[in-house]
């Protein structure tokens, strides 16, 4: 916030809001600024692997997960808090039948205490208008061809949930460890543009 | 206000407002299905007029057909009570 200098009109207002507040001793900037910086830190991709991960090994934890992902992310230590507020996360997990895709079709929003910053191309409104209409079109555009009996599902993220996408777990795995399985997921497989 | 069941059929408003608004274009005056309900929060057209009024909201699924004539997958939105009425 401090040196972004972002010349929209709502960046304008928060500079001018950041400015009234600090004036009137009700704001601390270095505060703000440690506080924002603690909350991009700990905001990363790495947080969804390990999800992802744990999820892959223990069956029960992928129930949990996928029952109620917010009461679930606490037994990683993890939380969809650190904004504004406690989002709701939406996990969906991909299956042999079903592949899942998120978007918001509104804005940008995406889940950034698990997924950290979201990249350029999910903020354009190329991807946003079109993978809800032609989502297997766009998906091959990112690579990934799926059977023509697969079953798309677009999530857009137009209110106050967030989404995350539960990849299928790449075959020959058997062997590899927790930690060694975090290692394999990307980002795109969080988003629903990849496979794992 | 009743509350809506999974598998319920609603069709969203046809209505354009001029004021901010989540319920976006191409799913309007749509035809789709209850698929869960998505917690109560502040309708997001009156918050952005200053307007403090939470309201049920749900998960609604609807077929790419329905909204765009084509296509074979499903598209899931999150709308406010307010965006629908019964089919």
């Amino acid at each position: 916030m401090s040196d972004d200098h972002d010349d929209s009109p709502i960046a304008a207002r928060v500079r001018e809001l950041e400015a009234a507040l600090e004036e009137k001793g009700l704001l601390d900037a270095q505060e703000l600024d440690r506080a924002l910086e603690a909350f991009t830190n700990r905001a990363s991709p790495a947080n969804g692997y390990r999800v992802v991960a744990r999820a892959w090994t223990d069956e029960a934890f992928k129930a949990r997960l996928l029952e109620n992902a917010n009461e679930a992310l606490p037994e990683l230590g993890l939380s969809m808090g650190g904004g504004l507020q406690v989002q709701r996360l939406l996990v969906v997990e991909n299956t042999e039948s079903v592949h899942n895709v998120i978007v918001c079709t509104l804005c940008s929003c995406y889940p950034l205490s698990l997924l950290g910053p979201s990249p350029t191309w999910y903020k354009s409104p190329a991807y946003r208008s079109k993978v809800v209409s032609h989502p297997r079109e766009v998906l091959e555009q990112f690579g990934l061809t799926l059977p023509a009996g697969t079953e798309i599902r677009v999530w857009d993220a137009n209110a106050e949930t967030r989404y995350m996408v539960l990849p299928r777990r790449p075959e020959g795995t058997e062997h590899l460890s927790e930690e060694e399985l975090a290692a394999r997921v990307t980002r795109n497989g969080l988003i629903g543009t990849a496979a794992v | 206000m009743s509350e809506r069941r999974t598998g319920e059929l609603v069709r969203t408003s046809t209505v354009d407002p001029d004021h901010h608004t989540r319920l976006p274009h191409y799913a309007r005056g749509k035809t789709g299905v209850v698929v869960g309900e998505d917690g109560v929060h502040p309708l997001a057209d009156l918050s952005a007029q200053g307007v403090h009024r939470p309201q049920q909201v749900y998960l609604v699924r609807f077929t790419a057909r329905e909204l765009f004539g084509h296509g074979d997958h499903s598209v899931t939105l999150s709308l406010w009570e307010d965006y629908l009425s019964d089919e």
